[in-house]
């Protein structure tokens, strides 16, 4: 596929494993086995019926009636949100303890913002019977209580991190760092596109399964894809079968904060420049002395400095359009899903239900909005901003 | 001849490298921290360039890297502080690849060259990547490349390395961040093995010296040993860095 990682690991100019030594043995294990493994038909079948029966796989495809009304178009949800924990996430999370089993891997690191990643590793984890440590900032930690909850009855560890800015980005830090001590027993689950090749790649692949469906489940192609981006994975996942049939528009949208002229933003590439974050070349939002500036997002899960490198290489390419709506275009459209179609989306999935506020539409267009996740864990976000 | 590779020649045995954070523990205390490591006898020093994200590095580190940043250093003040910095002590950097990046590869290399700085460890700069990008880069500056290898590091790999070094490899003693506590007899088995492994290049031996024990293991080793955590402790410890030079040199080197 022409938009594929290459050999070397690398998305035209982004992506690459920018590893310390002691990474090396692991980070070759993976990319040397990981292909083979998704490729394998014992793999597949054991995936795909866990992906059906315990995930709810394949998830609906929803005509959304009055939004599309409200709209004057065609607009379908992908409905993420009906999976198993409440998000994409575990798609991608119980691919890899798959691998991690046929890797001899006995003990799961992972880190995560929102919750969501957390609670879909110790999820799998759990099938699975293996050790679960989750890293996860200090202040994540306080603002996402309930997943924290979710995550120790499901028998995880959070190990609270409280380095740099105590969220998601300093937890992928540790997460790494746990890596580098525990080598030889321990795979790390990354949650999103992002990271050392080949974990995009695999975690592209892993969540493709979304387009797969769409593409399936669609009379024709639709006209556009809309997806929210932090790191990336959702959006990769609802575009990634659509990336060679140009007709459709891919669009991709960013947590806008405050606004991308305030300082309070994590639309990364609206703010960012190129750099290395979490040993992958990308765009990342960062000082001219190279010092990662931390992002603002009332949504925990896009509240990330970096994004996946094949995004980068998507926008540099011009393949997908990226935009960004602000936290508050975000409540709006959440609120407008709660009182026209009946759903709590996640604040994360309310980024891209926003963007339709920007669009101009014809009659037959026909839109399909990733709704990656819902509601839940976002409830006392809602309440405050209600009152 | 540069400073660091006539120190490499004429030294064969017992070298002592030391770390440290530049912007630590105060902003301007780079200079006097070097020039007290010289006077202390100190065979070379290693300049930490301040990262907001420094994955290869244990919580000590970690932490004066926040400091610095926290206390405004900058690249640019850094080359400034270098300046005023004994010319005679080899000096090297570490820092990470997006700071260097970030501030333009030929640039840094310029500056580091205009200031004496002889040797540069980037621990997540890719070895293919160095060869076929910034090879050519580092040697026009008379930049040395300084690179990892692990007990994990397989033969070809070490020959490869061997092979794109110019002055020193840096040994780490075991695979694990920066300054575990747990000490370095762990991997003594990896140390008594070094001289074994046919490199045509002087190996110094970081991570976990953190005790005079641990240094006289790894001098037995190898040429040299490189400290960091263990002085970054003793600098926030101690009101004054110079007095802190001075004590910590005397208690690693047992004399």
């Amino acid at each position: 596929m022409k938009y594929d990682v290459d050999e070397q690991g690398f998305y035209g100019d982004f992506g690459g494993a920018f590893i310390p030594e002691m990474l090396y043995p692991n980070i070759q294990e993976l990319k040397s086995s990981y292909r083979e493994i998704l490729n394998d038909d014992a793999f597949k079948m054991e995936l795909a019926s866990l992906l059906k029966d315990y995930v709810g796989r394949p998830t609906p495809l929803y005509f959304a009636k009055r939004l599309s009304e409200h709209y004057g178009a065609n607009i379908y949800l992908k409905r993420e949100d009906l999976c198993h924990t409440g998000a994409h996430k575990i798609n991608n999370t119980l691919g890899q303890v798959l691998l991690a089993q046929r890797l001899n891997k006995s003990r799961i690191i992972a880190e995560t913002g929102a919750g969501q990643h957390g609670v879909a590793t110790a999820t799998a984890c759990a099938l699975m019977g293996l050790e679960c440590i989750v890293y996860m900032g200090a202040k994540d930690i306080e603002r996402q209580a309930p997943n924290v909850s979710r995550m120790k009855m499901l028998g995880a560890e959070v190990r609270p991190v409280h380095s740099g800015s105590k969220t998601l980005k300093d937890a992928t830090n540790e997460a790494i760092r746990d890596w580098i001590n525990n080598q030889d027993d321990t795979h790390y689950i990354i949650g999103s596109v992002v990271g050392p090749d080949p974990y995009p790649d695999l975690v592209t692949q892993l969540q493709s399964i979304i387009s797969e469906e769409i593409k399936k489940q669609m009379d024709g192609l639709p006209t556009h894809v809309v997806a929210c981006v932090g790191g990336g994975s959702n959006a990769i996942g609802a575009f990634y079968h659509f990336l060679e049939d140009e007709s459709v528009e891919l669009i991709g949208v960013e947590a806008g904060g405050l606004g991308i002229k305030t300082d309070k933003s994590a639309a990364t590439l609206a703010l960012g420049s190129r750099g290395v974050l979490h040993a992958s070349m990308s765009y990342l939002m960062q000082t001219s002395d190279g010092q990662v500036i931390e992002p603002h997002s009332i949504s925990a899960g896009l509240d990330y400095p970096g994004i996946g490198p094949l995004h980068a290489h998507l926008h540099d390419c011009k393949r997908v359009l990226y935009s960004n709506v602000t936290d508050q275009e975000a409540l709006d459209a959440a609120n407008r899903l709660m009182r026209l179609e009946g759903i709590i989306p996640a604040l994360e999935s309310a980024h891209a239900l926003a963007y339709l506020e920007k669009m101009t539409f014809n009659p037959t267009d026909k839109i399909v909005i990733n709704l990656s996740g819902r509601g839940d864990k976002d409830m006392s976000t809602y309440i405050n901003a209600a009152t | 001849m540069s400073t660091l590779k006539k120190v490499l020649e004429t030294k064969k045995e017992g070298l002592l490298n030391i770390y440290c954070t530049a912007g630590y523990p105060q902003l301007n205390d780079l200079p006097t921290i070097v020039n007290a490591l010289h006077d202390a006898g100190v065979d070379m020093v290693e300049i930490g360039i301040p990262y907001s994200d420094p994955i290869a590095d244990g919580e000590t580190i970690q932490q004066s890297n926040a400091v610095a940043l926290k206390n405004g250093i900058t690249i640019d003040l850094i080359f400034e502080q270098l300046k005023q910095c004994n010319k005679d002590i080899p000096k090297i950097v570490m820092t990470y690849f997006n700071p260097v990046f970030k501030y333009g590869l030929e640039h840094f290399c310029q500056q580091c060259q205009k200031v004496g700085i002889e040797g540069i460890i980037i621990p997540d700069l890719p070895l293919d990547l160095y060869e076929s990008t910034y090879k050519k880069l580092f040697q026009t500056y008379g930049l040395n490349p300084i690179f990892l290898i692990t007990p994990q590091t397989g033969k070809e790999r070490l020959k490869f390395i061997d092979e794109l070094s110019s002055t020193f490899i840096y040994a780490v003693s075991s695979s694990s961040t920066t300054g575990k506590t747990t000490g370095i007899n762990e991997g003594s088995a990896y140390l008594s093995g070094l001289k074994d492994l046919g490199l045509q290049h002087p190996v110094l031996v970081g991570f976990n010296i953190s005790t005079s024990e641990d240094l006289a293991l790894v001098h037995e080793h190898a040429q040299g040993g490189i400290i960091g955590s263990a002085f970054i402790k003793c600098l926030r410890e101690n009101a004054s860095p110079e007095e802190a030079c001075h004590a910590f040199v005397k208690q690693i080197t047992n004399c």
